[in-house]
């Protein structure tokens, strides 16, 4: 998100949800968000995808929704009418962006000019072909959920894949007539997908173990693309985003003041204090012209926080136009900076994705191990579902061999910690009892944990692991 | 505290106030910055010096991120950068190198320049001191540009100055063209004013700020352009890269077309043509600082249609009129002159005609170093 982005966010969020009550609150949201999705995809160097990919994402939106829509006792004529509305309001918005092609000074929401419109109603209909043909397979038939998830865990590992992303951007220039010998892996840049694919899975999987509230389309389409979460999440669920949207909005002052403020402190984490750290920050080029043990932990040091003020940045920008719009957006960060140990680090750094996986991945892990029969020691249950989880967590952010150090890094830390807390609990209580040697620990402790992340952070800033090796052991004086 | 005010509408009035009162003070601060202009002090805090060590030369560059230096046009913040701007030893005998993008050094290393290789020499003066170069080059040609350098030389105590120049800083009618000059306009008026240049203060090339280019809003590049080259010092610090030192360069041309024209000066060239009153006002600034003038060396060419030019920036008949004005001038005016054209052979040169190899700046060092000490 640019600063014209922000601006033009922080008016509209308000203004829209004060003019327009009720379900037309609802409908408009889908409309501004729509629209946000095509004018915030990035341009790409395969012709019209910045167009196409949002009208994907658009797709799969509708058809999670088909295939988690809620069971009515009228099915037909209900169903239907929950479908078409909304579904006529996307199809209505994607086209009058297409057109936007026609009319040159509007043409403006893309990053490049759309595709021609003969181009664009076709696809239009046969997306509607294969939403209408799941229509009539679910909510009977359960099995297109598996494959709606297979498919979006899939397409996250084509993504994030270098070898799988270059040759899904080979194939695409090919459809587009370009030439696929430049393709490159970093081609493809598909605004939000990470963030949208696991709002997808989320309701996905509770509607497979039924705890999904009942969504309208547009509501379910207003929670996955929620325009100020769009591009840095954080991933909020829809039970609780709905909540938000069905409540009637007024603007209070205390909201205003509220998000204004996160608004003005993440603009200023976001393009003052980190776009002025990336300067200096650790990278795959500096890392290698750094001559100096004392300046490579500068870098290293620029690049911890560089990474946090961005993310928090962007996080404050999206909870403050949310607060604007009506919506309490969950936090994604609390100070994990000043935590004392890596659970409590990883209690308050991207709360969101880490609740995900919590609910997603380790807890059903962890109880399925706890009830085979055979059951694993606690450690090694313990041992085995922080370390995959944290690899998992990841690799969500690329998949490559330094990413899941970087995971493998935190859930041995976890571990470790876990253990540690375990072995040490009946003198916690004792050192409690007295204030300062507790104090002293904390503040020990919590620089350990500092820098346990920091130096965790070498594998997630570079860009192989040789390199990455080699910085860690010049950070700590060995071939310096 | 929201919390503690039920009354919506006194909420309201309270975000009213705080949004007005915010206003009134950044409109405020726009407006006191506007009149007391505090650039130039602002340009001088500078990490450079203090937390990491000065630059080599003055800040230049337009890929940033690369070469970890910018360009920009606060002269102060650019001089808080460098070197210079340090201490000086009891027994350093500093000598000033000012001139264009052959001075600073277009694909060369620190080490490698002028100042780099005459300082590497390990020159003594008459009476012990330690000869230390330092490189005031930057890289556009004009010798009003270099004017502006010198107008501030006298803060960093020089004990002698060399000034290189070349026929494409001289023409009269393109002083004004430099980006660095545009953007200074009070500065180079001054200069104007107090050395008596035979140009126009109201020419349009100036660029001058408004008030409202004056605020914190209509200097928000220029205030970031500072606070970036201060934390691009943690670069120059921990790399010592200052520019992209490509593997590859495009060689400079050797043949040309028989094309004899030099902007749209007519043979013979006449004095008038050149800006010789800004070299006399160079020295005028110089004052009781000695200084050498150099006809800096420039590549000759032995290609196609070289009996018309001697390279790409000079048809001969011109530089030919320039050499011997210069020397008429120098003469007359009483100056220490160097021509030093052809000192260099022509495979000795980069990617222009006036750029040398790390080997011809060794030899031009070397010629240069000879004058510097000479009693």
């Amino acid at each position: 998100m640019t600063l014209t982005h922000i601006l033009i966010f922080t008016i509209a969020a308000p203004t829209l949800s004060l003019i327009f009550k009720g379900r037309w609150r609802g409908w408009l949201l889908l409309v501004v968000s729509t629209v946000a999705l095509f004018w915030l995809q990035p341009g790409m160097p395969i012709r019209q995808m910045d167009f196409w990919l949002p009208v994907i994402t658009l797709a799969l939106v509708v058809l999670v929704w088909i295939a988690t829509r809620p069971k009515q006792e009228e099915p037909e004529q209900r169903d239907l009418r929950l479908l078409l509305v909304p579904l006529a309001i996307l199809i209505s918005t994607v086209l009058i962006i297409g057109l936007t092609r026609y009319i040159s000074p509007l043409c403006c929401i893309t990053a490049n000019r759309p595709p021609d419109m003969l181009l664009i109603l076709p696809v239009l209909a046969a997306i509607t072909l294969l939403g209408t043909g799941l229509f009539f397979i679910t909510p009977k038939h359960r099995w297109p959920m598996v494959v709606l998830i297979a498919f979006l865990l899939g397409l996250l590992v084509i993504i994030k894949t270098e070898p799988l992303a270059l040759a899904a951007s080979a194939a695409l220039r090919s459809l587009m007539a370009q030439s696929a010998e430049q393709a490159s892996a970093l081609d493809i840049r598909w605004l939000g997908i990470s963030y949208i694919a696991f709002r997808l899975i989320h309701v996905l999987r509770d509607r497979q173990i039924g705890t999904l509230p009942d969504l309208t389309l547009d509501e379910f389409a207003c929670y996955v693309l929620f325009f100020p979460t769009l591009t840095a999440g954080p991933i909020d669920r829809a039970e609780r985003f709905v909540k938000d949207l069905r409540a009637p909005f007024s603007l209070s002052a205390e909201a205003a003041f509220e998000g204004g403020s996160r608004i003005v402190t993440g603009l200023f984490k976001k393009f003052v204090l980190a776009d002025a750290l990336a300067l200096f920050a650790l990278n795959g080029t500096n890392a290698t012209q750094t001559t100096s043990t004392g300046w490579l932990w500068v870098m290293l040091y620029a690049y911890a926080f560089r990474i946090f003020f961005d993310f928090a940045g962007l996080s404050d920008i999206a909870i403050g136009l949310g607060r604007l719009a009506g919506f309490t957006i969950p936090e994604n960060f609390d100070r994990p900076y000043t935590k004392p140990n890596l659970t409590a680090f990883w209690n308050s750094w991207h709360i969101t994705l880490a609740l995900w996986f919590r609910a997603y991945y380790f807890n059903p892990l962890s109880r399925a191990m706890r009830s085979k029969a055979k059951a694993l020691p606690a450690w090694a249950m313990i041992g085995i579902s922080q370390l995959t989880t944290m690899v998992l967590i990841g690799l969500w952010h690329g998949v490559s061999w330094n990413f899941a150090i970087w995971g493998a890094w935190h859930g041995i830390g976890l571990f470790i910690h876990n253990r540690w807390a375990n072995f040490t609990r009946a003198q916690d209580k004792a050192i409690s009892a007295r204030p300062r040697l507790r104090l002293a620990i904390d503040i020990a402790t919590t620089l350990l944990t500092f820098h346990y992340v920091v130096l965790g952070w070498v594998w997630f800033a570079l860009p192989d692991m040789g390199l990455s090796w080699q910085v860690l052991l010049r950070l700590v004086g060995i071939q310096g | 505290m929201s919390q503690q005010t039920p009354n919506t509408g006194t909420e309201w009035h309270y975000v009213a106030r705080v949004i007005i009162k915010a206003a009134a003070l950044f409109i405020l601060l726009n407006v006191v910055y506007a009149l007391l202009d505090p650039l130039p002090a602002i340009g001088k805090l500078s990490i450079y010096n203090r937390l990491v060590p000065g630059r080599e030369r003055l800040p230049f560059g337009e890929t940033p991120d690369q070469s970890y230096n910018l360009s920009l046009f606060q002269l102060d913040a650019m001089f808080a950068s460098h070197e210079v701007n340090g201490p000086k030893a009891e027994d350093e005998y500093r000598v000033l190198l000012v001139g264009d993008s052959s001075v600073w050094g277009i694909l060369l290393r620190p080490e490698e320049t002028l100042a780099g290789q005459i300082n590497a020499l390990g020159l003594t003066t008459s009476d012990g001191k330690r000869v230390r170069a330092y490189n005031l080059g930057y890289p556009t040609i004009s010798v009003a540009k270099d004017l502006l350098i010198l107008a501030r030389i006298d803060d960093y105590r020089p004990d002698l100055v060399v000034w290189l120049v070349t026929l494409e800083a001289m023409p009269a009618n393109k002083q004004l063209s430099s980006p660095i000059v545009q953007h200074n306009p009070d500065a180079m008026r001054a200069l104007i004013a107090s050395t008596d240049l035979d140009m126009d203060t109201d020419d349009p090339a100036f660029i001058d700020a408004g008030f409202l280019g004056r605020t914190i809003v209509g200097q928000r590049r220029d205030l970031a352009d500072v606070l970036r080259l201060n934390l691009y010092g943690v670069m120059w610090a921990a790399t010592g890269i200052d520019q992209i030192y490509p593997e590859d360069y495009t060689p400079l041309q050797k043949d040309y077309e028989p094309d004899d024209s030099f902007y749209d000066l007519q043979p013979p060239l006449m004095h008038d043509d050149l800006a010789f009153d800004v070299l006399a006002a160079g020295f005028e600034l110089a004052g009781d600082v000695p200084m050498i003038l150099v006809n800096e060396p420039m590549f000759i060419s032995s290609g196609q249609n070289s009996d018309i030019r001697y390279n790409f920036y000079y048809p001969q008949w011109a530089y030919d009129d320039y050499r011997s004005l210069l020397a008429a001038e120098a003469e007359q005016q009483g100056w220490r002159y160097l021509d030093l054209w052809d000192a260099v052979p022509p495979t000795e040169y980069t990617n222009s005609a006036i750029h040398l190899t790390p080997e011809g700046e060794a030899q031009l060092a070397a010629l240069i170093g000879e004058a510097i000490v000479e009693p």
